[in-house]
């Protein structure tokens, strides 16, 4: 999300709110670039065969125009020792998709090497070097796979090229294969530790020389049997997160912030905390307010010899604050507010047809409102972070998932170059988009600045969810018109919501367009008559992107409102849905009616990533077969459906519901996933059976409120988490097999917004009541 | 104070409220166990108290004279506790953080109760959250641990 907010800037003509060292170093040439890298427009890749080799033809994505796009440069990410074990490096943060993985395991396919010969190692936050490492949206995947298969598969073929001229032989006459490079005729061979020295130091060979692997010839590639890198570790508690790194002379640090963005302290008693054992100093970091990227809160900091006597001493504080600007900003107003707004006429992202006129003189109109409230991403590593300053050089180790911006940030904010910046990166204890916001990593720089020590910011639980940077608040509202014959005749949907670009520019009440993109402009239905309008809402909070972002508010309110209409009309919800989306067909932006003359479409290009309703058809099939829709169910028990495309990723989603003592249990739910080519469909099972948990937990739980600016929720207590006592019990994932051929799309994020609304829509099923406002709640009681 | 942990005499002469898992963790550097809320709410700090499994945030060190505590880096020699190892046959983790606790809690129960009904199994482990959803397979690894099957 991060470099969209450069650019908006950039276009709108603010002044980049990024460090000048990043803009110069995305035009930069570092190292070997793929060949397809353009400024503005994407270039086709030549698409000369090579000389008798299979090769992939590379095609563009959005991964090109990224801050410092892509790298597939052997050199960077492979180096081979003597004993010929490889290691490989992992680039992208790891918070549980298996990213540091996948992306090696690519790598040692088509290098042939042997997993259990490969190391794997955290890259430094170093763009310049590696390509992009803004790990969010989904991407790491469809950005990387080509990339990674041309780093394995170049190294592979230096290796062939040493063997071949230490054989004075040709190149064709060696196959490399499980680890060595074999003479086809001779069947004499070299382990490719032998080879690596004069291997590594070759040029990095042409594109069109290199042969890869067609699909059949993988080992490890769309297997699912590779586990993830740190299996070992994490089961017996060896593996490195966050809070895990221990300095020499470490001091730690917790922090009281502002309770409303942007209060300041008028007075501070620190005398009880200071008298505590164990603590040593109080340190203020300076206050700042909405539009302030991800630099801290700010507040009062207490440094301490340990994390409890920093907790017990923060506790001791006594802090008179100011609330400021967002001080009298109350939940039940704001939402009026927003209802209020998206009641009325916004300005349109799409118009296609006279949706007005339709909508006038429809015979009647349907009329639904949904409203979803703040949420946190309370991932369970609360944010941390380690920072020390030793002769000038500051050196930061985080779970952070943007580890170059969150160098970049904690260098500005600490007025030090960069260059003299190191961000080292730890396994992410979970993530969902807090982590792309790296304050904390920030704090714990300053801390190390002012005091000299090397300190460990510690979030606390509480700290966590007071102070995120929440999912928006939204009200959807959407407005259908019938005609005589109960046709769907036209379609009118308005969202307000505050934007995310509220923490970058002065907010304007106006979203971006990655959240208009996000199923607000880009309704699949086959209807005459489509608009699409947003509405102004302000931020009075810190809002930033969580697991699946907008989508959630809009699959909500769409396939909430297609159920509704379902059954008014009397019709099957799914047959309803079908009928909605229509015939297949590649979705055209100039028929579509679009205002800014495109689909946003996530930034891939459109010919290569279209929208393509047949596919969302295929999958709402394949969950309901799968589900066995239709058939007749017990006591309390019902299906509902749901479908969205996000993250150019199709999903459908049925959940059976069974309602027990007016609660909703889910003993089963069916995902059918279309991602294009699956990687590793081992992870894409995980991860939709984690994405069910993660929107079971939103539609009944989640809900952040506010009071005179300050969050009303502290802990698990009150902001609440599905457990094993009641979670969705058996994900079937019917994950659709495409070949290399069909790009891999993204999976860590589409599995959720499709399953809130299968969850009310069968608790409507099976109860008849109607959930228009999340989270669920007590409303069922 | 004078405790075990992980078969090991430990005296501990700093504040007794102090909770064991800040001990495990800022004096004994044995960080795998995490803190995750502070309240006893979410099991990622849960280690064993004489074999019985108890959440480390809420336990202070006044409570362990003479008590033996294990952490998941003493659950096994070798990481070979048949939880452990049911944990990797299903690749359970997501992003691994709650794990520590899961499986601590998961090995307390199988030790105290073998052969758990399903409704024990989801009961005894509701106290352990994972953010990321892997219940369906923690639940399963560990029918798998109890039963072998």
């Amino acid at each position: 999300m991060l470099h969209q907010m450069e650019e908006m800037a950039r276009r709108s003509g603010v002044a980049p709110i990024f460090d000048t060292v990043v803009a110069k170093v995305s035009k930069a040439e570092m190292g070997r670039r793929s060949v397809l890298q353009g400024l503005g427009g994407f270039v086709m890749a030549a698409t000369l065969m090579p000389r008798g080799a299979s090769a992939f033809t590379s095609y563009p994505t959005q991964g090109l125009n990224m801050p410092n796009g892509v790298v597939n440069d052997p050199h960077i990410f492979v180096s081979i020792a003597a004993d010929g074990q490889v290691t490989i490096i992992a680039h992208r943060s790891e918070m549980g998709t298996g990213s540091r993985t996948t992306l090696p395991m690519i790598v040692a396919d088509e290098l042939e090497a042997d997993w259990d010969r490969v190391t794997v190692v955290q890259a430094l936050g170093d763009e310049p070097r590696y390509g992009n490492q803004d790990t969010d949206g989904s991407r790491s995947l469809r950005h990387f796979i080509q990339p990674m298969r041309e780093v394995g598969a170049s190294m592979r073929h230096m290796l062939r090229m040493v063997a071949a001229a230490r054989w004075d032989t040709d190149i064709s006459n060696t196959t490399a294969v499980g680890h060595e490079v074999i003479h086809n005729t001779l069947g004499v061979r070299f382990g490719y530790g032998d080879l690596a020295e004069d291997a590594m130091a070759l040029d990095t060979p042409a594109r069109e020389d290199v042969t890869f692997k067609t699909d059949d010839e993988f080992r490890y590639i769309g297997k699912g049997s590779t586990p993830i890198v740190d299996l070992h570790d994490i089961t017996t508690g060896s593996a490195t997160y966050g809070a895990d790194v221990t300095l020499e002379g470490m001091k730690y640090a917790v922090i009281e912030r502002s309770p409303a963005v942007g209060a300041t302290v008028v007075s501070v008693d620190a005398s009880a905390a200071l008298a505590m054992p164990g603590v040593e100093q109080i340190v203020q970091i300076p206050v700042t307010g909405l539009g302030s990227k991800f630099k801290p809160k700010g507040g009062v900091a207490v440094i301490a010899t340990s994390t409890w006597a920093a907790i017990q001493g923060r506790d001791a504080l006594v802090i008179e604050w100011d609330r400021g600007e967002h001080g009298s900003f109350n939940t039940p107003e704001y939402e009026a507010e927003l209802r209020a707004s998206a009641n009325a006429a916004g300005s349109p992202v799409r118009q296609q047809g006279d949706t007005e006129g339709a909508l006038e003189g429809a015979a009647r109109v349907m009329s639904y409102e949904y409203y979803q409230p703040h949420m946190a991403h309370s991932p369970m590593e609360p944010p941390v972070a380690t920072a020390q300053i030793v002769d000038g050089k500051l050196e930061i180790w985080a779970p952070v998932q943007s580890p170059y911006v969150a160098r970049v940030d904690a260098a500005e904010y600490v007025g030090m170059d960069p260059e003299d910046v190191t961000m080292n990166v730890t396994l992410l204890g979970g993530a969902f988009g807090r982590k792309s916001k790296a304050d904390f990593a920030s704090e714990a720089a300053f801390l190390a600045k002012e005091t000299g020590e090397p300190i460990r910011v510690q979030w606390t639980r509480e700290d966590d969810i007071r102070h995120s940077y929440y999912h928006t608040s939204s009200v959807e509202k959407i407005d259908v018109g019938l005609d005589d014959d109960n046709n769907v005749v036209a379609w009118r949907h308005r969202s307000a919501a505050p934007s995310f670009l509220s923490t970058f520019v002065p907010d304007e009440g106006v979203e971006h367009e990655i959240e208009v993109g996000m199923g607000l402009e880009n309704l699949p239905y086959d209807l005459p008559n489509i608009s699409a309008e947003q509405c102004k809402a302000y931020a009075h909070t810190r809002v930033g992107w969580y697991r699946s972002v907008s989508n959630i508010p809009r699959a909500f309110a769409v396939q909430s409102a297609t159920a509704e209409l379902a059954a008014e009309l009397g019709k099957d919800q799914k047959d309803f849905l079908l009928e909605m989306i229509g015939q297949p067909r590649i979705m055209d932006a100039t028929k579509s009616g679009m205002t800014a003359g495109k689909f946003w479409n996530q930034y891939e290009p459109y010919d290569e990533f279209p929208f393509d309703t047949g596919k969302l058809i295929n999958v709402i099939n394949m969950a309901a077969d799968g589900a066995g829709w239709g058939q007749e169910l017990g006591e309390g028990e019902a299906f509902g459906i749901a479908a969205h495309r996000s993250f150019v990723t199709y999903v459908a989603t049925v959940v059976k519901v069974k309602m027990v003592d007016g609660v909703p249990t889910v003993p089963e739910v069916h995902v059918a996933v279309d991602a294009g080519f699956i990687a590793n469909p081992e992870r894409v099972r995980s991860q939709m059976q984690g994405a069910a948990v993660f929107a079971m937990t939103a539609a009944m739980h989640s809900g952040i409120t506010f009071t005179d600016g300050e969050v009303d929720q502290n802990n698990f207590y009150d902001y609440e988490m599905v457990r094993a006592d009641n979670f969705p019990m058996e994900v079937h994932s019917h994950i659709v097999d495409h070949p290399f051929s069909v790009h891999a799309t993204g999976i860590g994020e589409p599995g959720v917004p499709p399953f809130i609304p299968a969850l009310t829509n069968a608790i409507f099923n099976a109860t008849g009541k109607r959930i228009r406002n999340l989270p669920i709640g007590d409303q069922l009681a | 104070m004078k405790f075990t942990v992980n078969g090991e005499e430990r005296e501990f002469a700093g504040a007794e409220d102090t909770p064991i898992l800040w001990v495990l963790r800022d004096e004994l550097n044995l960080t795998g166990s995490k803190y995750g809320c502070g309240v006893g709410l979410c099991g990622a700090c849960t280690v064993h108290v004489d074999g019985v499994a108890v959440r480390g945030c809420q336990t202070p060190v006044s409570t362990l004279e003479g008590k033996s505590v294990t952490s998941i880096e003493g659950l096994s020699e070798d990481g070979n506790h048949p939880v452990q190892v049911a944990w990797r046959d299903l690749n359970v983790p997501q992003c691994g953080f709650c794990q520590s606790g899961q499986i601590m809690q998961a090995a307390s129960l199988l030790a105290n109760n073998p052969n758990p009904t399903d409704e024990e199994i989801l009961a005894e482990m509701s106290g352990n959250i994972c953010r990321c959803g892997c219940y369906q397979r923690i639940t399963e690894a560990v029918r798998r641990a109890s039963t072998g099957a």
